[in-house]
């Protein structure tokens, strides 16, 4: 059935018109809650996500904490109405997965040595759903964090490689997940080049493996400069709101 | 697993010994432990396998019974993989609900199955978009020393390749063996600091930063993979991982299928 499914046209153009190499359109902004401590919302493609962080503050219940360091805790969460069909609420396993996943990615970036007993709770909404949710929660969760002031070492940004009619692709859509041969979801620490982040699922050559890693590396750097830019329109100061009119001393 | 302690001291015992090429068993750094098996261990499941790696030992069982299609494979069988890590198999487990764990274990393990391909789906289905079967392949953990991954990869394999479905106890005809080829058998290494080791204890998963499992199928091509623990890898880990589970997976592969 799938093998009728065309995912690359003869010009090397993916059903949504993208090169193989091209992400989706991302779009990054930091500070948008007003309770949380931290918080980020993107949009990548289709994808409509939401991370929020409360912390450091005590962990609660007691047997939770680490007298030596913070805990990291995650909550990844769909919408019930964030797929095609509707999602039911409440934990499953996948969402069980991913958020163990993100919260051991996570705890490499954030000095969590500095707050011993303490936890750092961080949620992620995935308002609208169109494959690659986990980077995107990922990524937005790492702008969140840093928009919190927690401490850390870098953001991690995420992005997945796959496989589409035989060829690497990066940032596979929906269709193309369905659809494809394999998909590679990875989270990249561009300051320090760590991998905090790696499954995958599908077929894949060690060939291939190495091509559509170079791909999802290279595009989280691309990913971080749009973490990076989120936090500093987010914290800019606007001269000409001051008080003295921006006036420089 | 509630936090589970282990003396600094034996942290560093383990690691200096790593340095040395050395492990706590006298393996080496790519050595698998022990491996044995039997299969048909339980009359009840349509297939089941009960099998020790080293100390870690784990029970599958495979029922099968009819329902219905997904809405989006209609003409597709279904495969639901669940683990359970209970209190007798080690201090550290708790009863009560599945344990975050517990799923990435059982969702490891069935990654590797489905995506391989080694269950023929499609064969499975009894009548499109009305009666399909389901398989339920669940892993029970009787005592654990580290690396369930692999150790449930390979009992989930055995009992796969061991279940019949019983096609005549709901009057659906005569019963036939799962239809099954494949053995994508799962790598699981683990980094202290800077060296990776295969197949960890219990005490070498305490003392790890990252783990990494990958699985590997007959023709040596990669089917699944998943980085755990909270540590990190660098690109030169994850490829020499790679690079030794595809030579890894031939012997454990032929280890399980001979029974050596």
């Amino acid at each position: 059935m799938s093998e009728d499914i065309v995912l690359l046209n003869s010009d090397g153009l993916r059903v949504d018109g993208r090169a193989l190499d091209e992400l989706r359109p991302i779009k990054i902004e930091a500070g948008v809650l007003g309770n949380a401590d931290g918080s980020a919302y993107v949009e990548w493609g289709a994808n409509k996500v939401l991370a929020a962080v409360y912390g450091p503050k005590e962990a609660q219940p007691k047997y939770l904490q680490d007298t030596a360091k913070a805990i990291v805790q995650v909550n990844y969460n769909m919408a019930a109405f964030s797929g095609d069909e509707r999602v039911r609420p409440g934990p499953n396993r996948r969402a069980t997965e991913i958020s163990k996943i993100t919260a051991e990615a996570l705890e490499n970036v954030i000095l969590t040595n500095q707050f011993p007993r303490a936890s750092i709770d961080v949620y992620i909404e995935v308002l609208e759903a169109d494959a690659g949710t986990r980077c995107a929660g990922l990524t937005a969760a790492s702008v969140a964090i840093a928009d919190a002031g927690i401490p850390m070492i870098g953001m991690v940004a995420a992005c997945a490689a796959g496989k589409i009619d035989g060829h690497i692709a990066l940032d596979l859509g929906k269709k193309e997940d369905n659809f494809g041969q394999a998909d590679m979801p990875l989270g990249y620490v561009p300051g320090t080049g760590e991998i905090v982040l790696l499954q995958m699922d599908g077929h894949m050559t060690m060939v291939e493996f190495r091509k559509a890693m170079d791909m999802a590396i290279s595009a989280c750097e691309q990913i971080h400069e749009l973490q990076i830019g989120a936090l500093r329109r987010r914290y800019a100061v606007n001269y000409a709101d001051m008080d003295d009119g921006g006036t420089e001393q | 697993m509630k936090r589970t302690i282990i003396p600094e001291i034996k942290k560093e015992l383990i690691y200096k010994l790593a340095q040395c090429g050395c492990r706590e068993d006298d393996r080496s750094l790519e050595d698998f432990r022990s491996i044995s098996f039997e299969t048909d261990v339980i009359s009840t499941a349509e297939g089941s396998a009960r099998l020790t790696l080293g100390k870690t030992d784990v029970l599958v069982g495979v029922k099968l019974q009819p329902g219905e299609p997904y809405p989006d494979k209609q003409d597709q069988g279904v495969l639901m993989t669940g683990c359970e890590l209970k209190p007798m198999a080690h201090p550290g487990f708790e009863s009560g609900a599945p344990s975050d764990e517990s799923v990435e274990i059982a969702r490891v393990v069935d990654r590797g199955i489905r995506e391989s391909g080694m269950l023929d789906m499609q064969a499975l289905c009894i009548e499109p978009g009305k009666k399909i079967w389901m398989v339920f392949l669940d892993i029970h953990v009787i005592n654990y020393d580290g690396n369930l991954f692999d150790a449930a990869t390979m009992a989930s394999l055995l009992a796969l390749h061991t279940t019949a479905v019983p096609a005549s106890r709901f009057g659906l005809g005569e019963d036939f063996p799962l239809p099954v080829n494949l053995w994508p058998v799962t790598i699981t290494f683990v980094k202290l600091r800077d060296i990776l080791m295969a197949d960890p204890t219990v005490n070498e998963e305490l003392s790890a930063d990252a783990r990494f499992t990958v699985s590997v199928d007959d023709n040596g091509h990669f089917r699944a993979m998943q980085k755990g623990l909270k540590g990190s890898l660098t690109y030169d880990d994850v490829v020499r991982a790679l690079d030794m589970a595809q030579k890894m997976s031939l012997e454990l592969r032929t280890r399980i299928q001979t029974g050596e």
